[in-house]
């Protein structure tokens, strides 16, 4: 198990040769849009399942909290801000953290105890242009676009969830998803969104490329690769909120 | 010409290689033998900078592999073909894809890429696979497929990590003709690590046998054959101690 200080330098180590390799555009740019579908496009259902019965479970607790002198409206504030700024980015990061984290490590670690990355490099390619940087711009991309969708989806579910088992009208949960929204709730959670997945795709490519070991090692470093991204996602949102709120 | 200079290497405490020198001549297949984990895949993953010697040095036509930059080692790799004793072929690519992958490197036109990836798979007798995964073909398909796709770079150099290793009788002496004809059809120079002794004989010109991280004996066939060493000729006769 390598220590915290040695986990730190070997991925700066890997981030600085993904950076080099950022220039090998003709090796990572036509393997980007294959990466996007991949861990992008199918990933949505995931995220959009989990957002369905976030927005449920917050309609449900929102009218249990506000009762008495506070508004009903607020439930429509809450469902919109819990989802917009936390719960979308982060618990589809988490999802996330799992499928395309554990897909990169998994399918990067193979190749690297079947020697397919030795065979990459005695081909004359770079295994950060080929291997790291496609699938890093991927995530860094797509999981914003797939937080996009399960906020859609969430408050929608939310607000499905307040008018017809609540007894809240459109206009209330309309009323209170506007009255306070601002702009910046949105590019937060998808500010965020976009570190996730740059953070999850970049620790998977990581561990990947670490793998010793045949199976067992493939295993382990795979199930590494997923405990890194969610705690690399809960360290980012803490950083977040205190840099940016 | 490859040459191995003093090499030392050792992952942790185990000492894999020690003092190891030997020159590979142009145009000749020469044979490297030892016994399994005696450090020969080690040895030849130095040529292409995969590996980095401790101390010594490892040079290809003059040019010290260590000392290359990234520029140049891509430039070195592309005149040096690497057959994988697993064939390491890319699992998510079709065959044709595999073997298109490495000419994409060398900035040919599409027509010279389709006329090597057909005329590579025909030298090995593979011309029907085109679009097929790996996962789908034998070992030793696998492992032709493999020759094919060092073979298409037209390299100077082939190296081969246990060509015949886990081959049925007949599919491995299929390897060494397709051994002997990238030496006499296409002159390329080759470096085998094998412990296969008649495969060895076959296709060898030269034969060194490393032991404890250094060449232990060197010569022609018939002079590794007719070696007074006791440790030689247990090995090449596969007498147990």
């Amino acid at each position: 198990m390598p220590t915290l200080n040695h986990l730190v330098s070997s991925v700066g180590i890997v981030t600085r040769r993904a950076a080099r390799a950022v220039r090998d555009t003709a090796t990572w740019r036509p393997l980007l849009l294959g990466q996007m579908q991949r861990l992008g496009v199918e990933s949505v259902p995931i995220g959009l399942f989990i957002a369905v019965f976030t927005g449920i479970v917050l309609a449900l607790l929102a009218s249990y909290i506000f009762t008495g002198s506070v508004p009903r409206y607020f439930v429509g504030a809450l469902v919109g801000k819990t989802i917009m700024m936390e719960l979308g980015p982060v618990l589809t990061g988490m999802a996330l953290a799992g499928r395309v984290g554990a897909n990169i490590a998994a399918e990067i670690g193979t190749m690297k105890v079947t020697e397919q990355v030795d065979a990459l490099e005695t081909l004359a390619y770079n295994p950060d242009s080929y291997l790291v940087v496609p699938r890093v711009f991927a995530a860094t991309v797509m999981f914003p676009v797939v937080t996009a969708f399960a906020v859609i989806v969430g408050v929608g579910a939310g607000w499905i969830t307040a008018t017809a088992l609540l007894d809240l009208s459109n206009f209330e949960f309309a009323k209170g998803l506007k009255f306070f929204y601002h702009f910046k709730d949105l590019w937060f959670g998808l500010l965020k969104s976009a570190s996730f997945g740059f953070a999850v795709a970049l620790l998977g490519a990581h561990r990947g490329l670490s793998t010793t070991g045949g199976a067992e090692g493939v295993g382990r470093e795979t199930t590494r690769a997923v405990v890194l991204g969610c705690e690399a996602i809960l360290v980012l949102d803490a950083f977040w909120a205190l840099v940016l709120l | 010409m490859i040459r191995f200079l003093d090499v030392h290497k050792q992952f942790g405490e185990r000492v894999v290689l020690n003092g190891f020198s030997l020159d590979v001549p142009d145009g000749k297949t020469t044979v490297l033998i030892g016994a399994s984990g005696s450090g020969k895949s080690v040895t030849l993953k130095h040529v292409v900078g995969l590996l980095r010697p401790d101390s010594g040095s490892v040079e290809v036509d003059g040019r010290a592999v260590e000392t290359l930059d990234t520029d140049a080692l891509a430039a070195l790799r592309r005149e040096i073909g690497f057959v994988f004793q697993s064939a390491a072929l890319f699992d998510s690519l079709t065959i044709e894809e595999n073997i298109r992958l490495g000419l994409l490197r060398q900035q040919l036109d599409p027509d010279e890429i389709n006329a090597r990836v057909t005329r590579s798979l025909g030298i090995v007798g593979l011309a029907d696979v085109l679009d097929r995964h790996p996962a789908e073909l034998s070992g030793g398909m696998r492992k032709r497929v493999g020759i094919a796709r060092a073979i298409a770079l037209q390299p100077r150099y082939i190296l081969w990590d246990e060509p015949t290793t886990g081959l049925d009788p007949v599919t491995s002496a299929t390897m060494d003709l397709l051994m002997r004809r990238t030496r006499d059809e296409l002159g390329v120079t080759s470096l085998i690590v094998t412990h296969d002794m008649r495969s060895a004989f076959t296709v060898g010109d030269r034969i060194a046998m490393l032991h404890e991280g250094r060449v232990r004996a060197q010569g022609s066939v018939a002079e590794i054959q007719a070696s007074p060493d006791q440790l030689v000729q247990q090995f090449i006769n596969g007498r147990p101690e």
